[in-house]
């Protein structure tokens, strides 16, 4: 417990406005609510479990809090099939084969009990991202898309989230130091079994408002003019809005396009460059076609 | 907040009494959760409105449907009462069981009433009584679904299991040598491992599906049951996600969790409207990934068919099978040439019946070899 208050300390998180501050330092605009859980998972020593809509900023939360607190971020990036050899720990099998070989081979072995401890040292045991937060203080580790995996695969993460330690049986308990800050994020392709959700603070990240999401582009974007940032979100919240989209574009979608238009050297947002551009935005040929139907009246308002 | 009592023990146990209150409200809040929400709102200090709702959403909540509900209680708990009064719960009402297609007899109704389709503009928001049928045909039909046994579909997935034949282990040929010294061991092989399809069912409560809806949620709960990946959607004006309250092992409490949380029970259908629903906000985002969707509908489209086709057309492209289950398709003389079903069975894999358990059976049967 003492660990963790000296990171919140060390770091001057003493409440929901500091980390709101911080973050925004960074360049992440973060609300009360965020702000609160985020705040709460430093100091609880608890993962945060972060849901929402794609291209809401869950893993940008993640890139923000290593920068605030100067940690390397740690991803693992979950797929199907991924299991605790890729995700916690490995050992290196040829490396301990060609141990045994030199052994023999200068007829140094004596003690059987001594060459098989030398066996599972901790030269031939490889870090996987887990293992490699746990080893590394302070760090962020962010388990990013969990829904992905296998639902196998989340109780490989029990351990680690709740009392922040791996247990190997050849070698013994891996314990951090300083626990990590560890942020999950999910799609909701799948329901968490309530064994992971239990351990974690929940948090569903929402799509942020007309003057939030603009602020957002003019902090991610500094260069960009004040016109083309509001001209660009207003109309990808209007597209957003629009209930016929098959993917609503979310906020990484409208800082693409403001980068788009940016690297164009556009100050403005006019009609033909909306149109070239539109692939930015939108990803799906249905609503490609839909927008471009009604681009004028999106641009007009 | 004035509410908020100076002294901490009195506030901790009203944020106690609000966590249970949550809990009978129908969110799953545990004692680890509730101790969870003490020590948050310790850090984030009991006296704001702000921090303490923050704390609790973080702490007790644990997917967007319980937001909803925790709002709402928040709301009623922490502001003043006078201010707000009580929402008044709607009376229960109640409407008699559709008798259920009896085994062998499944056409001795007319087939007048079984093709009637209620298609009414207004929703008919209510809750169905699912235990008002008489305790013998529950019995009786509890019986003839316990004994269905669905097997699931199954694909090859990324993991790999040992296997006499198939591509070399290296990794276990070479432990296996190790165990032995060295000596040559003969070659160890892997192979992929089967492993079991998501399966989903979208059952249709509008009004025209009444005498089936019942039957085919049951049928979903043996599926739910059985096979490790399902998901149970209700379809009817709204799309509504039941696969949580039909997890239950008890069979009766399962469908009267389902009823209570399905608003829509013999409304009209806006059927392609709420597949679209469901394609945008479950479908594409992985539950329909690869998975054999089968949709228990009779096909009696209210609103534009197009849509409903281009909704259809979508999911089979996402999914590895889509199964279309029409209790009428098992009628003499079927053709499927209504509005609905017309459009969407070129995009279909298979079209059956679904009028009895036979006809559930051999459901099942073309979702397992899907």
């Amino acid at each position: 417990m003492s660990a963790s208050q000296s990171l919140a300390e060390q770091q001057g998180l003493g409440s929901a406005a500091d980390v709101a501050r911080r973050l925004r330092d960074t360049g992440y605009l973060a609300d009360d609510g965020l702000a609160t859980i985020t705040y709460l998972a430093v100091v609880m020593q608890r993962p945060l479990l972060l849901e929402g809509e794609p291209g809401t900023g869950k893993t940008a939360l993640a890139e923000a809090l290593a920068d605030l607190v100067g940690a390397p971020l740690i991803r693992l990036q979950c797929y199907e099939g991924i299991d605790s050899t890729q995700a916690l720990y490995d050992w290196d099998f040829t490396g301990q084969i060609l141990h045994l070989r030199t052994v023999e081979a200068v007829g140094g072995a004596t003690d059987a009990d001594a060459l098989e401890e030398s066996l599972y040292a901790d030269r031939f045991l490889l870090d996987r991202p887990i293992l490699r937060a746990l080893r590394t203080s302070p760090a962020v580790l962010l388990v990013d898309e969990i829904d992905r995996a296998d639902d196998e695969f989340e109780a490989f993460l029990l351990e680690v989230l709740s009392t922040h330690q791996v247990t190997i049986p050849e070698y013994g308990v891996v314990q951090a130091a300083v626990p990590p800050i560890v942020v999950l994020t999910s799609n909701r392709t799948r329901e968490l079994h309530d064994a992971l959700k239990r351990r974690c603070l929940y948090h569903w990240i929402d799509h942020p408002g007309l003057a939030r999401e603009i602020q957002i582009v003019r902090t991610r974007l500094p260069e960009i003019s004040a016109r083309l940032a509001e001209q660009v979100t207003a109309t990808v919240q209007r597209i957003r809005h629009n209930d016929d989209m098959l993917k609503p574009p979310g906020v990484a979608e409208t800082l693409d396009w403001a980068r788009a238009l940016q690297a164009l050297g556009r100050e403005e947002l006019d009609l033909e460059t909306a149109g070239a551009t539109l692939g930015a935005v939108l990803k799906y040929r249905e609503d490609t076609d839909r927008v471009r139907d009604s681009l004028d009246r999106m641009l007009a308002g | 907040m004035t509410l908020m009592p100076s002294a901490d023990v009195v506030g901790d146990e009203l944020f106690a009494a609000f966590a249970r209150a949550l809990r009978h409200a129908g969110i799953q809040v545990s004692g680890d959760r509730t101790q969870s929400f003490l020590r948050a709102v310790a850090h984030t200090g009991a006296g704001d409105r702000l921090s303490v709702y923050w704390s609790g959403r973080g702490t007790l909540c644990s997917s967007p449907d319980d937001i909803e509900v925790y709002d709402a209680l928040f709301g009623a708990w922490f502001d003043a009462r006078e201010s707000l009064p009580r929402p008044r719960r709607p009376a229960v009402r109640t409407i008699q069981q559709a008798a259920l297609e009896p085994l062998d007899g499944a056409e001795d109704r007319g087939d007048e009433q079984l093709l009637r389709t209620v298609s009414s503009d207004e929703e008919v928001l209510r809750h169905r009584d699912v235990a008002s049928m008489s305790a013998a045909e529950r019995r009786h039909l509890a019986a003839l679904f316990a004994a269905l046994r669905p097997t699931a579909p199954t694909r090859r997935s990324m993991r790999r299991r040992a296997y006499h034949r198939g591509e070399v282990d290296s990794r276990r040929t070479l432990r296996d040598q190790l165990r032995r010294a060295g000596e040559p061991a003969p070659l160890r092989r892997r192979a992929r491992r089967p492993r079991a399809r998501r399966v989903v069912l979208l059952v249709d409560v509008s009004g025209s599906m009444q005498p089936y809806a019942d039957a085919v949620l049951r049928l979903g709960h043996v599926m739910t049951r059985c096979m490790p990946y399902v998901e149970v959607f209700t379809v009817g004006t709204r799309l509504t996600r039941v696969t949580s309250a039909l997890r239950s092992r008890d069979v009766e409490a399962a469908l009267l969790a389902a009823g209570a949380a399905v608003p829509d029970w013999s409304g009209g259908t806006r059927l392609g409207e709420v597949l679209r629903a469901f394609v945008d906000r479950w479908g594409q985002r992985g539950t329909a990934r690869g998975a054999v969707v089968v949709i228990a509908s009779d096909g009696w489209e209210r609103g534009d068919p197009r849509m409903l086709g281009e909704q259809v057309a979508r999911l089979q492209r996402l999914s590895h099978a889509v199964v279309w289950m029409n209790p009428h398709r098992g009628k003499a003389g079927y053709e499927p040439v209504q509005g609905g079903i017309a459009v969407a069975v070129p995009h279909l894999d298979a079209l059956v019946a679904g009028h009895s358990l036979a006809a559930f059976d051999q459901l099942l049967k073309v979702v397992s070899d899907a």
